[in-house]
């Protein structure tokens, strides 16, 4: 046991979690972290404003599939990773948020930046932690990367005090820790699986719905095995994309508000829908009630409040999911064959259905649309190169017409559906996979919310690529108030205010603008290799209306695929 | 198809009271995170007790709600997965001893109405707490309808103020937990 000061505690405890990255700021309550962070080996990248800090933990979570970490200090500091970590307790992704907090005298004394924290985060939080003596720390740190990372991932808050980071004290670094209120790994139910299996195998119509719990697991592989062992056509949530390859010959994408039309008109005519890692949410299924109405749900999920929550299936697996799954392909007979006619037919019905939808909705006839420049990304970035995006229209262009071919590279905002969050979070991507080119689908709107970690990417070598869709406009609201509100439009225009161009050259980082495919083409060659951060400026038609939709508190039988 | 048989009750959805006995950990910060959840998920509390338990570490909280099956099963599971919560016991009025403390203050200026609200806590098996010119203060233990039943009958004299403990819960019988 050696003696060190709480702060020096922490960073020890850091390190031995082997935490490569901590995104943040300080301020006057975490002060004694930062210097504690001089003598510390993990790299820390100073951010322009707390928020990004926590997107960018969280985009290096969700490509590293281990948990990020940000810094801020008390008050205001504090109070900006909320959205952050919001944001990531609605997808489900580990990050340990560590902030700064008065003194231990001064708490409850309404303290110069002093702010409830735990508070404030307690219902987007896994869990929180606030260390009374220093000697605390290193078990505390342990038990928040365990909270956050095992079972449903989720973020955990780790407040300390400012005299409790000076405290010097012995300190002893425990190797193995328990949380007797928390057991995340259990065992699944095999009878279950078993009822599962059987329901699966005499369905005719089956549909897997994959949720983003298998890229969360890393199911990859065990979900394709599935698929093909049983030719199962293979829808995924929004979340839930890239969970499955999306050239794949059974793969029809996401469903959903703006899924593809075929994924949204084939999983109603399935018998039996395998959800696995989903939650059913509002925006995949529309209404709880008509979704998989009069067939067989199954469930597999790791969170067993999940089952059952927004809709009664009919066997629910519980546990993580890809060794649910791997039992599940253990109990299907190796004799077994399908059906072949019927399978015949219901491969045929999505051939069927690809086609259709793709005659039927016409893409706009401009030299630049979302939908062709989105293929082109596809065509340029390499298949392990990393995409997120922002939220809005850019979000479900990306959805639909950007296919994921490389399982677990796609992730985005899909819960909360935070604005600003792309930008960093591919930053973020960037520092776990500083080998691959990592892409940002944005819009002006949301860009612009976090547009200053131009400075982060800039300094700190962690180029991406801003994919800028940029319609003046906060379009997706737009398009609401064109669909529903009559044309009138309210508190929506951008007014092409600032200039990106400009804007990312004043930070030092390369621009773009693009007027036709040709020269997108050549901007994105040349951004793919670049080492320096790249804004590519895509002036789009600011009256291009994402399709299809399905209406908020409709059914997806009531999609609608055009004007 | 097959009825769904990943309940952990009965299929029934009309509402009817609960009783959960809820083992937490005995420290700050623990009743906050589940009022909040019951608030948060628009859950219902009728009544909320806390005290320590047989060992000095844990807390017994037990917590009283209308509420149908089906969200009865979701509160379960969500309270399941708050890290505090060590354990959850769901009791009703067949498996479980279960008691309220209540106490009223009534008007009572003149003396024979005194004498009959004395009467009454008699029958109720309450006992006088205080008693002044102007007022006088029963205590009833009880079932929360007894205690109902006995406000009800009293409540012509006009009651002044009400405090109640809210539920305390235990299940009969041999334990077998392994806290």
């Amino acid at each position: 046991m050696s003696e060190m000061s709480g702060a020096a505690a922490l960073m020890a405890a850091l390190e031995k979690e082997k935490v490569e990255y901590i995104f943040g700021l300080p301020g006057g309550a975490n002060l004694p972290i930062y210097d504690a962070l001089v003598d510390s080996k993990i790299r820390h990248i100073l951010v322009r404003h707390e928020q990004s800090a926590a997107h960018m933990a969280d985009g290096y979570a969700r490509i590293k599939r281990k948990a990020g970490v940000c810094f801020a200090t008390s008050g205001p500091g504090a109070t900006n990773l909320v959205t952050g970590i919001a944001t990531a307790y609605a997808d489900s992704s580990p990050i340990i948020a560590v902030t700064g907090q008065v003194a231990l005298p001064m708490i409850g004394k309404d303290a110069f930046q002093e702010t409830d924290i735990i508070g404030v985060t307690n219902p987007c939080t896994k869990y929180a932690f606030q260390p009374r003596v220093a000697s605390e720390i290193p078990e505390m740190v342990k038990k928040s990367f365990y909270i956050a990372e095992s079972g449903r991932p989720g973020p955990v808050l780790l407040d300390i005090p400012k005299d409790v980071q000076q405290q010097v004290t012995k300190m002893d670094f425990p190797e193995y820790i328990k949380v007797r209120g928390y057991n995340p790994i259990v065992d699944a139910d095999l009878s279950e699986i078993n009822k599962a299996c059987e329901m699966i195998l005499k369905a005719e119509k089956p549909m897997i719905m994959a949720g983003g719990g298998v890229i969360l697991s890393g199911a990859f592989s065990e979900l394709q095995t599935l698929a093909e062992l049983l030719s199962i056509p293979v829808v995924t949530t929004f979340k839930g994309k890239g969970a499955f390859p999306e050239n794949h010959p059974l793969a029809l994408g996401p469903i959903g508000m703006h899924g593809h039309a075929e994924a949204n008109k084939m999983v109603q005519e399935a018998d039996c829908i395998l959800a696995i890692g989903a939650r059913f949410s509002d925006r995949t299924v529309g209404r709880f009630d008509e979704f998989g109405k009069d067939i067989n749900v199954i469930h597999f999920d790791v969170d067993p409040a999940e089952i059952g929550k927004n809709k009664s299936v009919n066997a629910a697996v519980i546990g993580d999911v890809k060794s649910s799954l791997r039992s599940l392909i253990k109990l299907i007979p190796k004799n077994f064959r399908t059906n072949e006619e019927m399978s015949k037919l219901w491969l045929g019905r999505k051939r069927e259905l690809v086609n259709y939808y793709e005659d039927s909705i016409k893409d706009y006839s401009r030299e630049i649309t979302a939908k062709k420049a989105l293929k082109k990304l596809r065509e340029i970035l390499p298949a392990d190169g990393i995409v997120t995006t922002e939220v809005g229209q850019c979000q479900m262009w990306a959805s639909l017409h950007f296919d994921v071919i490389s399982p677990g590279t796609f992730f985005s905002s899909t819960g909360l559906g935070t604005m600003g969050f792309g930008f960093p979070a591919s930053i973020g991507a960037k520092a776990a996979r500083i080998d691959v080119p990592v892409v940002d689908i944005a819009g002006d709107g949301s860009f612009s919310m976090t547009e200053n970690s131009l400075a982060v990417s800039v300094l700190e070598e962690l180029p991406v690529i801003v994919f800028l869709l940029n319609n003046q406009m906060l379009g997706m609201v737009a398009q609401w108030q064109r669909t529903f509100y009559n044309r009138r439009y309210s508190g929506v225009h951008q007014k092409n205010c600032p200039d990106y161009c400009k804007l990312a050259e004043s930070y030092g980082a390369q621009a773009h603008r693009v007027s036709s495919m040709d020269e997108l083409d050549k901007a994105l060659k040349v951004a793919v290799k670049s080492d320096i951060a790249t804004v590519i400026d895509i002036p789009i038609d600011p009256d291009e209306d994402v399709y299809p939709f399905v209406a908020p508190g409709t059914g997806l039988k009531d999609m609608i695929i055009g004007a | 198809m097959q009825k769904n048989k990943n309940t952990i009750f009965d299929e029934d959805n009309e509402n009817k009271m609960y009783i959960l006995s809820v083992i937490v950990e005995n420290k700050p910060g623990v009743l906050f995170r589940i009022t909040n959840l019951f608030r948060s998920r628009n859950f219902n509390i009728e009544s909320i007790t806390v005290g320590i338990t047989e060992k000095p570490d844990l807390s017994r909280m037990t917590i009283t709600t209308v509420s149908d099956v089906k969200t009865l099963e979701q509160l379960v599971k969500q309270l399941q997965k708050l890290i505090d919560v060590i354990q959850i016991n769901v009791l009703n009025k067949e498996n479980a001893v279960y008691r309220e403390l209540a106490l009223i203050k009534m008007n009572a200026k003149d003396p024979t109405t005194r004498i009959e609200i004395a009467n009454f806590a008699t029958i109720y098996r309450g006992n006088i707490m205080d008693i002044s010119n102007e007022t006088i203060t029963v205590e009833i233990i009880g079932t929360p309808d007894k205690i109902d039943a006995f406000k009800n009958l009293v409540s012509s004299y006009g009651i002044i103020q009400v405090a109640r403990t809210g539920v305390s819960a235990l299940p009969r019988g041999a334990v077998n937990d392994d806290l």
